[in-house]
């Protein structure tokens, strides 16, 4: 949803209300092959369902990670939290830090992105006692 | 690596032998220090601190000593367990920046304007030497007297009449309008 309604490499788009439409027709229309283009829906279960592999190893999350943060989006709070249930399995607080900043980074000018995606992720995070950069001073130099 | 003196490249390739016989597999930036030698061993597994890349290939600390490795293991407990000052460790261990550290403003632009400001000026004292030394002696063409004579014979001439020269001539009184 967000790859719609925020296209970090234009400037023109504020709101986070759902208006899914009139982002993902245009993108169909404009397509010149004749190729599936994926929903949103089946791209955010795609990336949930990487990172929810019991037994992911720290390549793949790290791989995972990397490709994710490469992408022209910021990740739904969903795909994060899978993230880091991911980085717990792996015993990893640092890189579930990591990825925090990643994503508050990735939101650009957008400064409305990140607080959203802290308090949809809130409960996660209380559960796996992971702390926020800003919880830990380090979203200051 | 286009500076290594073939000094330089004998001692390295013994040192990668070195390396290679021991068989211990280490990397060769791995001792803890990790400043940017021409010696880095591009086959391993690197870290590098870029805000496209948040998790790169290896930590930053890969060489803990006793305290590192009993927090390391207190990592694997719940994360409830662990104060800030501990995550905070945890995270400096496997990374070395953070995103703020990484995206923080340099004063590089200062030495370019600065660097700027004194090219311009070297060249300034170069093109006045050069006025003063090597241009030829000027033309008489250039004298005020010249120049004057030539004004009033293209005034006479009535040079461009209707637009240009002569048309800013008032003839009568003989200044310009």
């Amino acid at each position: 949803m967000f790859r719609a309604v925020v296209r970090l490499s234009t400037s023109g788009v504020r709101s986070l209300a759902r208006i899914r439409p009139c982002y993902s027709a245009p993108l169909a229309s404009r397509c010149c092959s004749h190729a599936k283009v994926e929903t949103d829906e089946e791209f955010d279960a795609r990336w949930v369902t990487y990172f929810s592999k019991p037994d992911i190893d720290a390549w793949e999350l790290k791989e995972g990670m990397n490709t994710l943060i490469g992408y022209d989006l910021v990740p739904e709070p969903k795909i994060l939290d899978s993230a880091l249930r991911a980085c717990r399995r792996l015993n990893d607080l640092a890189s579930a830090i990591r990825i925090l900043e990643a994503v508050k980074d990735k939101s650009g000018p957008h400064k409305d992105i990140y607080p959203y995606l802290i308090q949809e992720l809130q409960p996660t995070l209380i559960e796996l006692g992971i702390s926020t950069p800003e919880d830990l001073g380090m979203d200051k130099l | 690596m286009l500076h290594l003196t073939t000094g330089r490249v004998g001692c390295l390739l013994s040192k990668q032998a070195v390396v290679a016989l021991t068989g211990s597999g280490a990397r060769m930036s791995s001792h803890g220090h990790h400043e940017v030698s021409d010696s880095v061993d591009m086959s391993q597994p690197m870290y590098w601190d870029r805000l496209d890349t948040p998790l790169p290939d290896r930590p930053w600390k890969d060489v803990l000593d006793s305290t590192d490795k009993s927090l390391k293991q207190k990592e694997k407990g719940p994360w409830t367990a662990l104060s800030k000052e501990e995550k905070i460790a945890l995270y400096r261990l496997k990374f070395n920046l953070t995103y703020p550290e990484m995206k923080r403003p340099s004063h590089e632009w200062k030495t370019v304007i600065g660097g700027m400001f004194i090219v311009f000026g070297i060249t300034g004292l170069v093109v006045f030497w050069q006025c003063h030394y090597v241009y030829p002696p000027q033309p008489p063409t250039f004298d005020e007297e010249w120049q004057a004579k030539q004004l009033q014979r293209m005034l006479d001439m009535r040079t461009n009449p209707i637009e240009g020269l002569s048309s800013q001539w008032d003839y009568k009184n003989k200044q310009w309008k």
